[in-house]
């Protein structure tokens, strides 16, 4: 039933509804809502047998469902950004171990400096770990994904992030259609272990593996997102059928037939690059667009098919590797072998920097010029500030710390006092 | 599409008063998109909460940089923060307070606006009688909808009950009611 | 035929299994159906006070819990030892995570157990000093403060072993590591008391934390029976000697535990919802040298000349455990 209603209450009744056995959740900005919304459904008695566990780090909330989930629950918990990385050597472990668990990921900047706002460099950061990772572009994407990541990790063993924006997502109120418990049910079966830690059957989880078959174990893993490539279209037509709605899948194209330049992105800009992709087309300009759902497995192929014939690739990413540029648009660049594709990269919205529609048309507007784009390209970067500093660090050795001297700069913070 | 903003400070319910407006659209049938611009949680931090409403689906996720209506919950931004950045010519406004545009230093701007466009309202007082709290994000609101007739009463009071059931749903609904009229009288005088 | 007699020395220790005991006295690894949760093959250093320790341990836990039993293990030589791939020498369930989350995971197992209605399955969780004082600190304390189904055993060698002797926060004043070198003015690990994770359970006030020592197996498989009985989160601190770590001879590992707890600088003793209820007094009172010269990590406490201060210093600690916890005649001054 729709409603009308904020992303993160959606997310965590739609998780609710999946009968997660162990939730262990360590609170942090743009997540919290998710997890104060869980942890009042458990308490009112509305998840079943469902415990909820208050940890002391974020370390812990993931250490917590991987013994939960060797154990034979269905796990789940939610974190972004700097908590994500504190949980990092854990985030490893549970792919490495194969163990089915679900987690949200409200996207964040990591730091330094610290920054609450939203971009991807969070899960970026832990996109080799061996986790799935699938991008919602709207609050009724993250819904329908939760339930489709459970079915997948469980069929896979692999764990799986579904990735919302933070704030624009998590804090949006927009409509949502609320599943039911019956079609929820109906979709996803009982959690049923590969491997168990069970007294009546003894096994030993977690042991060194060396030189002589490292290879081999590692091989296994990347074989697994292999098969994700398949089962993932596959449960969005399961999902389809039972829901009425097509969510999910490997990645979706708009109005790509005959665009000459096609514009690749990953979550919420999407909305404002369909938008823009009207008023181009509007325009005359042969232009589409492709979001890309699953971005783990990173479905080469089917983005092959999707962009081959176009004469350009624009991918919008809003994550940075310093001192390189761009990461989706490498990868997209690598599905592009041998295709005359050009691929250019544009960094924006790092830290919760507004992407506009309008800056999205110029930078279409721009790529096709004479002069092109440079590589990468950072959208709507404020040149004066940026020289500003540099004049600043180049004059005085004991320049101070660049964080505070630009927002000095930009008017946030007061004049020095002296 | 009409796109408004709402200013005021942490513990304001400004945040809620978007989300209000949304819920009364939906319910009007129409497209409806609330989403907050704040950082950390802190009573009395200036805070901005944005609402698109449009007959078709809504996409872009950009912030509002030309919002068609202001609302200000808390005047005491209104020389502190630009409260009024990038409205548009035609647009609207509605301002929680005691005092006249004079006295609140923006006669001028008010005027450069469309007759019957913008209203200053003692929304606080309101909440005051009838909620015993300062709370003004309802009868601004339901000001709101009186002013621009974009979302309908009723709507908005059905979205107040599901967000507010019980006693306290009943008393924001006799504010919305006051805000309404009030504003309606006003701006029809 | 011709007979040999042998003679069995059996002054304070409990060897041949305690054949001679009667069957009630009898440890568990005498008995015929005992479970060998850790089996023979695990490649544990000869003399290594870690394995004797866990066998005792983990068996009287199988025992107690009617073999209804799942242990997480953190990373270190317990784990290494025990589960050279492809071969564990683990008969029960065992899991091994990372370094510093065995208390998170096997509380997450805990939780599982929980949601399934599987009453009866209990859950231990095994570190080193390492996992345990250092780097699993956090996960730890998170552990207790929740008051998970979780029993924690802590086998403290006093440094981190597996990866070639460095000091943790448990390595004892004084004592060499590669780490804390017998060079400089100061040689040794600087003085201290190590952090005193019995006395932190304490403060958490879990139902039981005890101490004990492979000096005395016997204690040692009665305290994890009784935590055992309890519900909630519980807390065992083992003291086990390391002869690589601590440059001692392997057949004397039991002695040199039995010289820590006799001195004093190792007292054995629990303690229920945050207050000591029961210590083991000391039989024999022996000055710290006669624990100290056994092991080469405290030799240059003995050099030419030897470093009076230093050992006086290690004494004076020793002489603190015994009016804190009254170990010699009964009477407890100060502290808990």
């Amino acid at each position: 039933m729709k409603q009308q209603i904020e992303g993160s209450q959606a997310v965590a009744k739609t998780v609710a509804l999946c009968h997660p056995e162990v939730a262990a959740c360590y609170p942090i900005s743009p997540q919290t809502h998710i997890v104060e919304t869980l942890s009042r459904l458990v308490k009112a008695g509305e998840v079943g047998s469902c415990q909820f566990l208050n940890v002391e780090s974020e370390f812990g909330a993931l250490s917590v469902l991987i013994g939960a989930s060797a154990a034979g629950a269905r796990t789940y918990t939610a974190t972004t950004s700097q908590g994500l990385l504190f949980m990092a050597e854990a985030v490893y472990n549970a792919a490495g171990l194969g163990l089915p668990i679900v987690m949200t990921i409200a996207n964040r900047a990591v730091g330094a400096p610290i920054n609450i706002w939203n971009d991807h460099s969070d899960s970026m950061a832990m996109r080799d770990a061996g986790w799935m990772q699938l991008f919602a572009e709207d609050n009724q994407g993250a819904v329908d994904l939760h339930v489709q990541a459970f079915r997948l990790a469980e069929e896979l063993s692999c764990p799986v992030m579904v990735c919302m924006d933070g704030y624009i997502l998590t804090h949006a109120v927009e409509a949502v259609d609320l599943l039911t418990q019956e079609n929820v049910d109906a979709f996803l079966p009982p959690y049923d272990p590969v491997q168990l830690l069970d007294p009546s059957d003894p096994v030993s989880i977690g042991s060194m593996v060396g030189p002589d078959a490292f290879m081999e174990v590692r091989y296994l893993a990347h074989h697994k997102h292999l098969q994700a490539l398949e089962a993932i279209p596959r449960i969005q037509k399961e999902f389809h059928q039972q829901f009425g709605r097509a969510s999910g899948g490997l990645l979706e194209s708009y109005k790509t037939e005959g665009a000459e330049t096609i514009v690749v992105a990953l979550g919420s800009v999407n909305g404002t690059i369909k938008d823009a992709v009207d008023d181009l087309r509007a325009e005359g300009l042969a232009v589409g667009a492709v979001k890309i759902v699953s971005y783990r497995p990173f479905p080469k192929y089917q983005l092959r098919q999707a962009l081959g014939h176009a004469k350009r690739v624009i991918v919008v990413e809003k994550d940075l590797s310093v001192g390189k540029g761009g990461i989706l648009s490498s990868e997209v660049k690598m599905a592009m072998r041998h295709l005359p594709v050009m691929v250019e990269t544009v960094i924006a919205g790092l830290g919760g920097r507004a992407i506009p529609k309008a800056s999205i048309v110029r930078v279409v507007h721009e790529a096709l010029s004479e002069e092109g784009l440079e590589e990468p390209h950072f959208l709507d970067l404020n040149w004066d500030v940026i020289n500003a500093e540099l004049v600043r660090q180049q004059a005085k050795r004991r320049s101070g710390p660049t964080a505070e001297n630009i927002l000095r700069e930009v008017g946030t913070l007061g004049v020095k006092a002296g | 599409m009409l796109q408004i903003r709402i200013h005021g400070r942490g513990g304001q319910g400004v945040v809620t008063a978007a989300e209000l407006l949304s819920m009364a659209a939906f319910l009007d049938g129409k497209f409806a998109l609330a989403f907050p611009s704040f950082g950390s949680e802190r009573t009395g931090a200036p805070v901005a909460a944005f609402c698109r409403i449009s007959e078709r689906e809504l996409r872009a996720r950009e912030p509002i940089l030309n919002p068609d209506v202001i609302i200000v919950q808390d005047s005491t931004l209104l020389h502190q923060v630009d409260v009024f950045g990038g409205l548009q010519p035609d647009g609207a406004m509605l301002i929680n307070s005691t005092r006249t545009a004079q006295e609140l230093g923006i006669e001028e701007l008010c005027s450069k606006l469309p007759e019957h466009h913008w209203c200053i309202f003692p929304a606080t007082d309101m909440a005051n009688t009838h909620l015993h709290r300062p709370l003004p994000n309802v009868a601004l609101v339901a000001g709101f909808a009186a002013l621009t007739q974009e979302v309908s009463l009723g709507s908005i009071e059905e979205a107040i009950q599901q967000k507010f059931p019980g006693s306290v749903g009943e008393l924001n609904i006799q504010v919305a009611r006051e805000a309404y009229d009030y504003v309606k009288g006003h701006v029809l005088a | 035929m011709s007979y040999q007699q042998v003679k069995f020395y059996q002054t304070g220790t409990f060897t041949i299994g305690n054949r001679l005991l009667d069957e009630h006295n009898q440890t568990i690894q005498s008995q015929r159906d005992r479970t060998n949760s850790l089996n023979s093959g695990h490649r544990a250093c000869q003399g290594c006070g870690e394995a004797l320790g866990a066998r005792y341990a983990v068996d009287a836990a199988m025992r107690a819990a009617n073999k209804n039993l799942v242990a997480v293990n953190a990373t270190g030589c317990l784990e290494v030892f025990s589960s050279p791939y492809p071969e564990s020498a683990w008969q029960i369930p065992w899991m091994h995570s990372l370094f510093g989350n065995a208390p998170a995971v096997a509380s997450g197992v805990a939780a599982a157990m929980r949601a399934k209605g599987k009453k009866e399955t209990r859950v231990i969780a095994q570190g080193g000093d390492g996992a345990t004082v250092d780097i699993g600190f956090g996960c730890l304390s998170g552990m207790f403060e929740r008051n998970d189904d979780v029993l924690y055993i802590c086998y403290d060698n006093e440094a981190y072993m597996n990866t070639g002797v460095q000091r943790s926060g448990s390595t004892p004043a004084r004592a060499w590591t590669n780490t804390t070198q017998a060079v400089g003015t100061e040689p040794g690990n600087p003085s201290g008391i190590g952090k005193n994770l019995p006395a932190i359970a304490m403060a958490h006030h879990i139902p039981y934390v005890a101490t004990a020592s492979v000096a005395d197996l016997h204690d040692l498989e009665a305290k994890v029976t009784k935590a055992m009985g309890f519900h909630g989160a519980r807390y065992i601190h083992v003291h086990v000697p390391c002869p690589l770590g601590w440059k001692s001879d392997p057949a004397l590992t039991i002695k040199v535990a039995r010289m820590a707890v006799e001195s004093g600088l190792y007292p054995l003793y629990e303690a229920e919802h945050g207050s000591v209820i029961d210590r083991t007094p000391i039989r024999r009172k022996v000055p710290v040298e006669r624990y100290l010269e056994l092991q080469g990590r405290f030799k240059h406490l003995f050099s030419d000349p030897p470093d009076v201060a230093g050992i006086a210093a290690i004494q004076a600690i020793a002489d603190a455990n015994i009016r804190r916890y009254g170990l010699v005649d009964q009477e407890v001054q100060g502290g808990t």
